[in-house]
């Protein structure tokens, strides 16, 4: 790879500003996707109760406050 | 060339192996929860039924809703938490990557596995004995709003917990032995948690006539579900991950 390698045994991929973007999105992304299943009331999805219903059980037993 | 160069797979590689490991991990704790806490469910349903046709001005989460019925609601467990698990695996994925410029060499997966312990501890056990998971029929409505926030403030207070924990173990120094590192590791994270205890409100919305009984076995499998999750994740992940660098591994040096 680089010419530095010989010095330095390890490349850490993770060591640049390129990944900032890619893993601020990343992270957005997932919370949402948290977010819909452990707390939205349909202001999010815009589909009403009817996620907030369906995942219901699931929110219960993941421990997540309810109702 | 050292083979460390080319080993280290890039971000969407970890990123698809976290979600594929978290979806799979979420399946499964969705099968306990199914096997393990669907009977109480049902039971602390029967229980708010009674209660709200006895009451009719109680008007709680009302489960007679024709939106979802009982049996879309057991099957939306699957779909709640396999799309949870995938979201978990991929933030442990994304963490592992930010951790990946600390480590000094290839973990084979190990800093996956420690992450995976260190959310199942802050972002479930620390939460879970301050505010416990609650059954249907259990807890107050108009207790909502603030239940969610401070829950969330909880989790985010085991992290911070678990942190500080870690630094407490990294502040000794590498050349002391392991019992104090530990001994300030276990003193940074107990500090946290026990602050946090105590300065966090407490809610006692348990009904006086909710069976105990009921309401240990659902706590329990609740409980029992996020260590399946997490415990699935870790060990998914690693696996994952290995299998990766071996076949990188495999694919710069063709000769071994
Ligand atoms: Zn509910």
């Amino acid at each position: 790879m680089s010419s530095s390698a010989s010095s330095q045994p390890v490349v850490h991929p993770a060591g640049s500003v390129r990944l900032l973007w890619p893993v601020l999105a990343t992270v957005a992304v997932l919370t949402l996707l948290a977010y819909l299943v452990a707390f939205d009331q349909g202001a999010v999805s815009r589909s009403g109760m009817y996620l907030h219903e369906l995942m219901h059980d699931g929110r219960h037993l993941l421990g997540v406050p309810c109702h | 060339m050292p083979l460390n160069t080319t080993t280290t797979p890039p971000f969407v590689a970890v990123l698809v192996r976290g979600l594929l490991a978290g979806l799979i991990a979420g399946l499964l704790a969705g099968t306990f929860a199914y096997v393990a806490g669907e009977p109480h469910v049902e039971a602390a349903i029967a229980i708010e039924e009674a209660a709200t046709h006895a009451e009719p001005a109680a008007g709680a989460h009302d489960h007679e809703d024709a939106l979802v019925g009982r049996t879309g609601q057991r099957g939306g467990l699957f779909l709640a938490t396999g799309l949870f698990g995938a979201a978990m695996g991929g933030l442990l994925a994304t963490a592992y990557v930010l951790l990946s410029r600390r480590r000094r060499g290839d973990d084979d997966g190990r800093s996956g596995l420690l992450l995976a312990g260190a959310a199942l501890l802050g972002a479930v056990i620390v939460p879970f004995l301050k505010y416990p998971a609650n059954p249907p029929a259990v807890g107050d409505p108009a207790t909502i709003n603030q239940r969610t926030v401070t829950y969330l403030l909880m989790v985010v207070l085991g992290l911070v917990a678990v942190w500080a924990g870690s630094l407490g173990y990294r502040s000794v120094g590498a050349q002391a032995p392991t019992w104090l590192r530990a001994t300030a590791a276990v003193g940074g994270f107990l500090l946290v948690t026990a602050v946090s205890y105590v300065v966090m409100p407490s809610f006692q919305e348990v009904p006086a006539d909710f069976p105990a009984t009921l309401l240990w076995s659902f706590r329990l499998a609740s409980l029992g579900t996020q260590v399946v999750l997490w415990t699935g994740i870790g060990l998914l992940f690693a696996a994952l991950m290995h299998h990766e660098r071996r076949r990188r591994a495999g694919t710069a040096l063709p000769s071994t």
